[in-house]
């Protein structure tokens, strides 16, 4: 275990002491002062590692993230968990904007908001499946060009409007749950809408309970209400586009 | 004659069989991978609509019974309706669709490589004779220090205190340009493997991950970062000698690309780490990059990734401000920037973008290399330039205009037997060099064609010592953005202003 002071810290010489550490065997680091550093866990390895951030973390949390355990105790930027591979990301504030950018695997669990651009490109491959849990509400371009993976988002705080245009364009993978209906016929024509069934809620448990575990709330009102499951309509959405010279 | 169904579209070239020279011996029906040809019961048969003009079938009949000529049923000639634009009208009206195809545009347009005259040694200053004399070729691909700190040592020898900023080491200024295992075949990625190997330059993966068995290659291979950001994790950016950040590709400036479905087979869902026959869709942006700061965030994001060990470099097409773009590239961090000019090849790309957006290289190249030297920051990056390299005059030209180093593409497919027909997006490739499809895919030896690529840069490189020694210089690095060396012919002032060249005969 360690603890590191951030502040005043190049972001370079935070993560160097991040890489270092790892590499000596250190699993548990304590992080306090962060104030705007980027890319802390970018890049580490190992499922044991946890990094337990007091500040505010800054741009690509976790990039290229490939096992470690990042737990940030109040918002973040943006770009958090950029092409992430595999881990774990708790964030007991809000999130900045393009959260989970590529992500191939692991999972990002948000307490509060996020901004534009979630789960963009995010993506499954074999028994990876990356996860990202919204409590809050999520800005436009949510789930665009999304090819893989869960999105969960919540909207726990009550407010009736999705503000959120752009809604899973050009989706052609992957599924979300909704807890609220939305109008549907402002969104994508890439995607369908179903109410989701007990095979799916049973499914989603498993990962609620973690969310909820991890934050330490409540799962009865979580699944209180219905879900709803939003699925692409296609895995190939442009084959048709095309003719050839 | 057979024509495909109702189009109006008639065949392009007609598969000739001399029946007097054929043995029927069917090689050009396992050959052909368009199904051009079927044997009748007692000869071949050619459907003539199926035919590309890809050249297989007559390099590999035995009795040379086969020739491909273009169909004389010709179209009325007119300047102003040319064929291709009647065709594309007929094929639109009956599909709906945006017009695409391989390889790079084939408009003509000014080529000014070729306008472009090189400067030789006569009595007053000697030329080098490069049989006999030491001529460096070799290129270091990197940010370069902007000044060197020496200390002594005890017997007064220099020992060097800067630490250098990472550089990949080239033997010759050649590179393979990108092209991932999805657009072309794995064998034909081998080959350059293989290739870049033996010659001890570097190939690119381009945005379709790095195959297992391209893992041991790993001193001679960029790796790219592109929007899809396929097969793109830790190790992957640490497995190669740099890291390509790929914004645009000079056949398509600003649009993506799809590897469609069908061809996302088990090897290349594994490669590109994505789910079998699902399309693979890069988008057009990177959408965390809508800048110059947030480019400069993805440069350091991978450097961290890889602990500053290695250089990044970014891949741009030539558009029209690119001197400026270059200038925000180099200050947002990056080591190395890959001009592609609009002339560069492709797996698939709408005609549209491909004949009508970019600009050409030669100009790009020019302004760029200006650029850098006026801000005074010319050393903080390389340049790579592309975008139909094809010959050894192409590479010194471009070189003399400000490149470090050029990057072929085509001209290594050429390698490979491709004749350039433009078909590359339908898989269908009868040389194996795009396509999956096991039966093409295997005919393609990477042994063989590795040493055809290494014959190629090695004959290129020995003219290019070759024209170095008749210009008096004995290094690649005296050549390097010297257009005092060159001279214009057929340009006007304003062309000429924009290569920063001199007419010739001043």
């Amino acid at each position: 275990m360690i603890t590191i002071d951030a502040a005043g810290m190049h972001y370079k010489e935070l993560n160097r002491l991040i890489r270092e550490g790892i590499e000596k065997g250190i699993r548990k680091f304590f992080l306090e002062n962060v104030n705007g550093q980027y890319y802390i866990g970018d890049g580490i390895k190992g499922d044991d590692v946890v990094i337990n951030i007091n500040g505010i973390p800054g741009n690509d949390l976790g990039a290229f993230m490939d096992g470690p355990t990042l737990i940030a105790n109040n918002n973040v930027q943006d770009n958090v968990g950029n092409t992430m591979n595999a881990g774990k990301i708790l964030i007991k504030g809000d999130a900045g904007d393009v959260v989970g950018y590529g992500m191939r695997g692991g999972k990002i669990y948000i307490l509060g908001n996020a901004g534009y651009r979630v789960g963009i490109h995010m993506k499954g491959y074999n028994e990876q499946l990356p996860i990202i849990i919204i409590g809050g509400k999520v800005g436009s371009f949510f789930a665009e060009y999304m090819a893989g993976g869960i999105i969960v988002l919540l909207g726990l705080n009550d407010s009736d409007e999705f503000d959120s245009e752009y809604f899973a364009s050009g989706m052609h993978g992957g599924t979300i749950y909704l807890r609220k209906k939305i109008d549907f016929s402002k969104y994508s024509k890439d995607v369908e809408l179903y109410e989701a069934d007990e095979n799916d809620m049973n499914f989603l448990k498993k990962y609620l309970i973690d969310y909820t575990d991890s934050f330490n709330i409540s799962s009865e009102e979580i699944t209180a209400k219905p879900f709803y499951k939003i699925v692409p309509s296609s895995a190939r959405p442009y084959a048709h586009l095309y003719t050839s010279a | 004659m057979t024509k495909s169904s109702f189009s109006n579209i008639q065949s392009e070239y007609l598969a000739l069989i001399d029946h007097n020279k054929c043995v029927r011996c069917k090689r050009c029906i396992q050959n052909c991978g368009w199904g051009t040809y079927s044997f009748g019961g007692d000869k071949i048969l050619a459907d003539h609509s199926k035919c590309v003009a890809c050249g297989r079938c007559y390099t590999y009949c035995p009795e040379g019974a086969i020739s491909i000529v273009k169909n004389p049923t010709v179209l009325r000639e007119n300047a102003n309706w040319k064929e291709g634009l009647i065709k594309n009208i007929w094929r639109q009206s009956e599909t709906g669709g945006i017009v695409i195809s391989g390889m790079g545009t084939t408009f003509k347009y000014k080529k000014y490589f070729d306008h472009i005259l090189l400067d030789a040694c006569q009595v007053t200053n000697p030329s080098i004779d490069p049989l006999r004399e030491p001529m460096e070729l070799r290129t270091y691909l990197g940010k370069k220090p902007s000044k060197l700190d020496i200390d002594f040592d005890e017997t007064g020898e220099p020992i060097l205190k800067s630490k250098m900023p990472p550089q990949i080491e080239l033997q010759t200024p050649f590179v393979f340009g990108a092209m991932s295992y999805g657009s072309i075949s794995l064998n034909a990625q081998k080959a350059m493997a293989l290739a870049a190997r033996a010659l001890g330059i570097v190939m690119n993966t381009g945005e379709g991950g790095l195959h297992d068995d391209l893992v041991p290659f790993g001193k001679n291979i960029i790796v790219q970062v592109a929007s899809g950001r396929f097969g793109v994790h830790r190790d992957y950016l640490n497995s190669g000698v740099a890291v390509e950040i790929k914004i645009g590709q000079g056949a398509k400036p600003g649009i993506g690309g799809h590897l469609p479905g069908e061809k996302i087979g088990a090897d290349i869902s594994r490669t590109r780490m994505i789910p079998v026959g699902t399309d693979a869709i890069s988008p057009a942006p990177h959408h965390d990059i809508y800048s110059i700061e947030d480019l400069r965030q993805l440069i350091y994001a991978v450097k961290e990734a890889t602990d500053y060990e290695k250089p990044v470099s970014v891949k741009v097409a030539a558009v029209h401000n690119i001197a400026a773009i270059v200038s925000g590239i180099v200050r947002a961090g990056a080591d190395i920037v890959y001009i592609d000019g609009y002339t560069g090849g492709t797996g698939a790309a709408p005609n549209i973008i491909k004949d009508h957006v970019g600009i050409p290289i030669e100009l790009a190249l020019a302004q760029v290399d200006e650029r850098l030297r006026e801000e005074g920051i010319r050393n903080e990056a390389s340049i790579i330039a592309a975008g139909s390299i094809r010959s050894s005059a192409d590479a010194v030209k471009a070189i003399a205009l400000g490149a470090d180093a050029v990057a072929i593409g085509t001209a290594a497919l050429v390698v490979m037997g491709c004749h350039v027909c433009g078909k590359c997006n339908t898989g269908n490739c009868s040389w194996g060099i795009t396509t999956q499809r096991p039966e093409l895919v295997r005919r393609l030896d990477p042994e063989v064609y590795g040493e055809r690529l290494y014959n190629l840069i090695s004959a290129w490189s020995h003219e290019i010592q070759e024209v170095l020694g008749a210009m008096g210089v004995n290094s690649i690095e005296s050549l390097r953005g010297s257009k005092e060396r060159l001279r214009g012919v057929e340009l006007t002032d304003a062309e000429l202003n924009a290569l920063g060249i001199k007419h010739a005969g001043l």
